[in-house]
């Protein structure tokens, strides 16, 4: 068992692919939260295996595509402090804020280091103690204990020049603001796999029972969705609205405990401000009293200036389900992966780069 | 961005180890999985173990959708 190839099996796919247009009558109307499963979806093909009953969109789970311009401008304004070097995922580089990007002010002289973990950071903060090392914290509650877990070890190590921009989202409010808002009717949600590895299955439990939409926790691998694709036309088909794990291998249904725990040990719920979907109370985390002399936003004066959205792009509507990169008139024409106008073009998890690089063919 | 791959636990040395991903040994946390053991697959996230994948389950869900598979067969 390599938990990889077993799971994109040729045969295993057919009998699922036929077992859901056998047993799929009903019009259906099904989201994939995570950007992990728009890529999984699109790569693989699957909205053109599935039956015409079915209608696939994608959602706001994607960290970078939702960090608001203003968050945004704070990690490039901090960029720009000296003596302050700044570790963040790749996928950040290149998004633009509101005057430019990260990229483009390491290209004029701020120190900005691509990091694969956190772990790489502490290093680095160790290596340069008379610089400041700050961490961009994006990311769903996957990556908030990871963030956590590099406070602890900073107080374990004494490094005192470690700082972390703290812009972690949290999932199961957003989706709420999102259901409330009333603006996309859904039928069916696939749940985040690695973050439901973290919060387990519960806290999904008031799509179900509160809005009637079925629920299943899915893995990244072509075979998982679709297996979960095959759940939620069961439940449908049933008329059931309940929670229920695919990914079984890689979720409980009460999480990572420990994970769950140092995440509470050192972070507190606040409000965010979210892309194209507005503020969300309690969908994002700020360090506690006692871990705040690792915030950088209390350690810097940070001046990020006015913020402007691109003109334009609807990377906002894409997010909340309500549009499509190809209801825009910028995607592919001024906004390619190569020079990107909005986050959902620049993250290889975003919708519109997903649709860029499979989409052809594809009929809205 | 919440992408997690299965890695085989080689080596544990306090609360770090050395696993194979993908016929690569890294370096990996186990601060989230404090439990996990030599032999091990765990899901890694940005140099995170952040859960232990269960064999059994896997074996099972695998199983089961064969099983569905040839009932598809045979009745298409």
């Amino acid at each position: 068992m390599r938990f990889i190839q077993e799971f994109r099996s040729s045969e295993l796919a057919k009998g699922l692919i036929s077992r859901i247009h056998q047993k799929s009558k009903t019009q259906a109307r099904f989201m994939e939260f995570c950007g992990g499963h728009t890529v999984t979806i699109f790569r693989y093909g699957i909205r053109q295996v599935l039956p015409k009953t079915l209608e696939m969109l994608s959602g706001p789970g994607c960290p970078v595509c939702v960090t608001a311009n203003v968050d945004l401008d704070k990690a490039i304004a901090l960029a720009q402090i000296p003596d302050v070097i700044i570790t963040t995922f790749g996928d950040m580089l290149k998004v633009p804020g509101s005057h430019s990007s990260l990229q483009e002010v390491n290209a004029s002289g701020a120190d900005i280091r691509m990091v694969y973990s956190t772990m790489d950071a502490l290093n680095l903060a160790e290596e340069n103690p008379t610089k400041s090392v700050v961490f961009i914290g994006i990311g769903f509650e996957t990556t908030a204990p990871i963030i956590a877990a590099s406070i602890l070890q900073a107080e374990e190590r004494r490094i005192r020049n470690y700082y972390i921009l703290s812009m972690h989202k949290l999932c199961p409010p957003v989706i709420r603001a999102i259901l409330e808002s009333g603006e996309v009717k859904l039928h069916g949600l696939i749940c985040p796999g690695h973050v439901s590895a973290i919060i387990g299955s519960h806290p999904w439990e008031f799509i179900a029972r509160d809005y009637g939409i079925s629920c299943v926790i899915s893995g990244f691998e072509p075979i998982d969705v679709l297996q979960c694709v095959d759940m939620l036309v069961a439940q449908i088909e049933s008329g059931q609205s309940k929670v229920e794990i695919a990914y079984r291998r890689g979720v409980h249904p009460e999480g990572n405990q420990q994970a769950l725990k140092l995440m509470k040990q050192v972070f507190e719920p606040c409000p965010a401000q979210w892309r194209g979907i507005g503020e969300v109370p309690d969908s994002s985390l700020k360090l506690k009293k006692e871990y705040q002399h690792f915030d950088a936003e209390l350690a810097f004066d940070i001046d990020p200036g006015p913020t402007y959205e691109p003109v334009g792009c609807i990377c906002g509507d894409i997010l909340r389900g309500v549009k499509t990169p190809l209801d825009c008139s910028l995607f592919g024409k001024d906004c390619t992966p190569q020079y990107p106008i909005g986050p959902c073009m620049v993250s290889s998890e975003g919708s519109c780069s997903a649709y860029y690089l499979y989409g052809e063919g594809f009929e809205g | 961005m919440c992408l997690a791959i299965p890695a085989l636990i080689k080596l544990i040395e306090d609360k770090e180890a050395e696993a194979e991903i993908g016929g690569i040994t890294r370096r990996i946390s186990l601060w989230l999985t404090p439990e996990a053991k030599v032999g091990d697959y765990v899901l890694v996230h940005t140099g995170y173990a952040i859960n232990i994948l269960d064999e059994e389950e896997a074996k099972e869900t695998l199983r089961l959708l064969l099983e569905m598979a040839e009932l598809a067969e045979e009745q298409s």
